[in-house]
This record gives C-alpha cells, structure tokens and sequence, in this order.
C-alpha cells in the first residue's frame, strides 16, 4: 500500500469518525439562531455563523453524518445491483446478456440529475434513506458495464470450465468461482458510485429538492446560495462545507487509484 | 455501418425508454402535484391548455393507461409539452427553445475544449511517465472532486465580487438585444468565460486521467517497441501509434459520462443564472413546474443521445476495425 491510498484511507476514517461523533463534539445545536449575525471565524464561532446566527462548524460536524450514510447505502444497494446485473449478463451471455447490457446501457446514457430532480420533486417526503434509494437506481450501470467485461473473460478460463464439468451449478460457479476473481473490480466500483452518490446527493440538496429538515453538506450550501452569501463576502458561509466535500471524494478517488494499481501492476510508480 | 447502425437503434430504444419514464413516473408517484398546481391557476388556463396538461400527466382518470399512452404520444409528436407555470402562459416548448442553444453552446464548446485539452495533456503525463507530469495527477484529482456548481460560487466570488473583472450573471449585459451584432456577441463571449472555465476546469481531470492511464498501458505494447527499434521519431511513435490506439476508450467514455457532465454543465448554469436549460429547470424546481421540467429532462436526454451517436461515427472514423465487423 502507498502513501497515496494510506492518505485516502486515513481522510475516509476521519469523516466516518465525525459522522459517528460529529452530533456530540457539535459545540452548538446546529440549528439553533445566535446572536452573531454573519460574522467571520473567531474563537467562539470557528467557521464563523449564518444570517441568523448559526454556528457553521456545528453544521458542518452535524451534516458529515447524512453524508455519509447516503454514501454508505448507495454504495451498497448499487453494488449489489451492477453484480446482480453485470456479472449475470456476462457468465450467461447470449440473449440474456443482449437484454440486461441493453438495460444497463440505456440507463448510463439517460442523464441522471435531471430525472433525479424530477423523481425527488415529485416525492411527497424526501428523506435522506429514500433519496439514497432512488439515487442507487440510477448509480448501478456504470459498476455492471465494467463488472461485465471482467466476467465475460473469466467465463471460458479452465477453473471455471473445471467446476462446470465437474457438475456445480452455475450460481455456484458464479458466486465461488467467478465472484472471488472479482473483488479489485467490485471494490473499485464501490468506491466510485459513493463518490457519485456523495456527488449527487449534496447537488440534490443544494438545489432544494431534499427536505431541509436533516443537515448535510449540501443544505449548508443551499442556505448560504439563498441568503446571498456571495454578494455579501461571506464566503465562510460556503468554503468549508465545499471543502469537505473535496476532501471527502479526493480521499476516495485515492482509494480508487490504489485499487487500480493493485489490479493493474503496470500503473505502479516505476521506481527510479 | 452496421455499427452505426446497431447503435442509432440503441439511441432510438433508449430515446423511447426516456419518453416512456416520463410517461410513467408522474402515473406512479404518489400524489397529483399538478392537479394542485391546476386548482391553484383556476380559471387562468383554457380548455386546450387544461386538455393537454390532463394528456401529460394522466389526471383523466376514465381513460385506460393504453389510451393514456397513444394519447401521451400525440401530444409529444405535436410538440406539445404543455404549459408551463413558471412562465404562465408560455408553452414549454417555446421556453425550451429559446434556452436550448444557450447549453448547447456552452456545454458543446466547453466539452470539446476539456476533452482536447485532457487527452493532450494525458498523452504527455503518460508517455512521460515519472516525470513532474505525474504530479498533475493528485491536482486534478482534487479539482474533479469538486462539485461543479461549488467551483462556480468561489469563481464567482473571486472573479465578479472580489476583484469585479467578469460578470457574475446572465448571458449577455441588460439592455442590450438579442442581435447579430459585435457588441453582442462580445458580450455573450464575456458572460460565458467564468461558466465555461468552470466546467471546462472540472471535467478536463477526468479525461487527463483516462488518457493517462491507457497510454501507459499501450506504451508497454510490442508495436510500440518495433516503432522505437524502426528509429521511428518520438511524436510519431506517441502519437500515431500509442495515442490513436489509446484514445479509443477515452472516445468510447465519452459518450457514457456525457450524461455526467450535462448534469454538472446543468449546475453551471444555475449558479450564474445563464439562460439555458439548467437555469430554466432551477426556476422550474422552485415553482413545481413538472411539465417545464420533464420537458427539460426530455431536450436533454435527446440532446445527449445526438452527441453520442456524433461520438460514434468519430470512433468509426479512428478505429477502422468498427468498420470492417458486421
């Protein structure tokens, strides 16, 4: 392991640990108004406060949890999903394979924020789990394109073709034999669709289509976009919640890149 | 071209996929958001307008979802997307044409500007490998990880309230009319550098990375070490031998993270209220607009698939093994 996955990894245990703690450091409710209006990061108020006095550090502890837990669930409803739908579609071949390609083809191309927004629009109650739910559906294709490809060459190899002869199943082949070849590729599409899922859900919020009652990163940006942050220079409004969020997808973007280079030894560093 | 072929009827399947999702999901969703919205305007809407919006969103509750689904297609193939409440009483084909070419000519431009400029520089970081270039990579790593629309707010907050260099808004200055003129123009180029650079600076990471990462891998290819021991020159070898081979999945990507970069380019536009699409489906989220925005959902997603099948005649034109299959 790096240094690069090693940073990755260590940024990743940051946040998970903020988002199981970040309600109980919270020096302040992160809702409740104060009487420092707009003011800059000081002593008392490290991220500085809101229009209406709210403490932005505590909303930005408070908000790591939704974050995370969007991250989490999507990443594993949609992993689930591209294995159930990639890996089939490659040991099976033929029409099966023709069908399920074709569908998750035709949901790589619909472009997803657009019909996101519209499905969450539409809900009655946008919460955080259903959010995620919907998010997952469109976030699966990318993992079971790749998922695929992989499978599709390990599906003539002779220990497959050894555990067909020898009369296993094919759930059985594909959960014993093919699975565990599998693991660099499903991990690595795991890592990406929470990057995507992050990505998407503090977009939804941003843009106010999320219910504003649970905080996350991207309502922050929301009430600041809304209260004019911008043209008022309170950019302590809106820098650190952004930030997170670039740390949070750099640190897993790095996990991604160790991934890679453990599967695929010609990106390692050559050493000089 | 039977590979042209095959993928102009994959569009076509996901083209009815789309329409039909869009039938459907207004049908299956709890609730009747535009019935409210329907009482609420009263006896603003005449008849026509009323008969379609029933058509679109299914509010005829007699009709049988076959009927509802001939009739859905009608509609569509009349261009009627209905009206649209934000800009009550126009129709939302109108409001989608006139923002239309804004995003096709920011997002058009500034993608190709990113897909160029990151196959290039990726073609260098990785026939250069363990040279500086490789520092490039964390770089963009950090800058892809940025949510385009955050991008936006600080470049706008850097570049139009701190130092006011660009302007923060709109696509072209008040006052002046829409007209083939120098001033005009000048001034819709002014207005696009902060957006465009935004998404230009967000999505060329991506393209840098894969190019990367696919030239180090065909750099280790026998043909390239025959070219090399034939004393062939560097930029002959990097580029006619490992780049044309290595830019395939990068074009083949293209066409499949299009739909991501819409949605970021869609971002773009809210945040420095540029009169596309984006723009008008943010105005459309806050007024529960649904026809204006599944009419906006509909552009695009037709918008993307005409790109794609661009892209593809680019990977039949490179990649003449495409055009010996079939």
């Amino acid at each position: 392991m790096n240094f690069k996955t090693k940073l990755g990894l260590g940024v990743l245990a940051f946040f998970t640990l903020i988002a199981v703690i970040g309600e109980w450091i919270a020096p302040y409710d992160p809702s409740a108004m104060g009487d420092d209006l707009l003011s800059p990061p000081s002593g008392a108020h490290w991220f500085g406060t809101t229009m209406t006095g709210q403490d932005i550090f505590s909303q930005v502890l408070v908000g790591t949890r939704g974050v995370m837990v969007v991250g989490l669930v999507c990443g594993v409803l949609a992993t689930f999903l591209s294995i159930l739908v990639g890996v089939t579609a490659g040991f099976l071949g033929g029409a099966a394979d023709e069908a399920l390609s074709m569908l998750s083809n035709v949901f790589l191309v619909i472009p997803a924020l657009p019909l996101i927004i519209i499905v969450a629009s539409m809900l009655p109650s946008a919460d955080t789990v259903l959010i995620a739910a919907v998010i997952s559906l469109t976030a699966w294709a990318w993992g079971a394109r790749v998922l695929r490809a992989q499978t599709m060459s390990l599906r003539r190899r002779d220990f497959v073709e050894a555990a067909r002869a020898s009369g296993e199943r094919t759930w059985r082949i594909i959960v014993f034999e093919v699975l565990p070849n599998l693991t660099a590729v499903i991990a690595s599409g795991f890592v990406g669709t929470v990057i995507f899922a992050v990505m998407l859900q503090i977009t939804l919020s941003f843009v106010g289509v999320v219910s504003l009652s649970t905080w996350n990163w991207g309502t922050i940006l929301f009430w600041a976009q809304s209260n004019q942050a911008l043209g008022q220079g309170a950019w302590w409004w809106f820098v650190p919640a952004g930030l997170c969020i670039a740390l949070l997808g750099t640190a897993l973007a790095l996990i991604n890149f160790g991934i890679d280079e453990y599967a695929n030894p010609r990106l390692r560093k050559v050493r000089a | 071209m039977t590979f042209l072929l095959r993928r102009a009827l994959f569009y076509l399947v996901t083209l009815w996929a789309a329409i039909t999702m869009n039938f459907l999901l207004p049908r299956l969703l709890p609730g009747d958001p535009v019935q409210a919205m329907i009482t609420k305007l009263g006896g603003r809407l005449n008849s026509d307008a009323m008969a379609s919006l029933y058509v679109l969103f299914g509010l005829d509750e007699q009709k049988s979802i076959w009927a509802q689904y001939v009739d859905y297609w009608a509609a569509l193939l009349r261009g009627d997307l209905g009206l649209s409440f934000t800009f009550f009483p126009t129709p939302v084909a109108d409001v989608l044409s006139q923002s239309l070419p804004w995003t096709l000519g920011l997002v058009g431009v500034t993608t190709v500007i990113a897909f160029l400029l990151g196959t290039l520089l990726g073609v260098y970081a990785g026939w250069r490998r363990g040279s500086w270039l490789d520092s490039l990579i964390p770089v963009t790593t950090f800058l892809s990880s940025i949510p385009y629309f955050w991008l936006g707010l600080i470049a706008i907050s850097v570049f139009s309230v701190t130092w006011p260099l660009l302007p923060a808004s709109g696509g072209y200055a008040a006052g002046l009319v829409p007209e083939f003129s120098g001033e005009f123009i000048g001034s819709v180029l002014e207005h696009a550098v902060l957006p465009g650079v935004t998404i230009v600076v967000s999505s060329v990471a991506g393209w840098i990375l894969g190019m990367r990462n696919m030239m180090v891998t065909v750099t280790a290819e026998d043909y390239v070490l025959v070219a090399k021991a034939k004393g062939l020159s560097q930029r002959r070898i990097m580029f006619a031998y490992a780049a044309r081979n290595a830019v395939l999945p990068s074009i083949s990507g293209f066409a499949l993270s299009l739909g991501f970069i819409v949605g970021g380019a869609l971002l773009v536009e809210m945040v420095f209220s540029y009169p596309g699409l984006g723009y008008v489906l943010f105005q459309g989220i806050g007024a529960k607009d649904y026809p204006l925005m599944q009419g906006v959902f509909l552009v695009i997603t037709l918008a993307v698939l005409v790109a794609n099948l661009l892209a593809d005649i680019g990977y039949l034109l490179l990649d003449p093994r495409t055009r010996r299959e079939g």
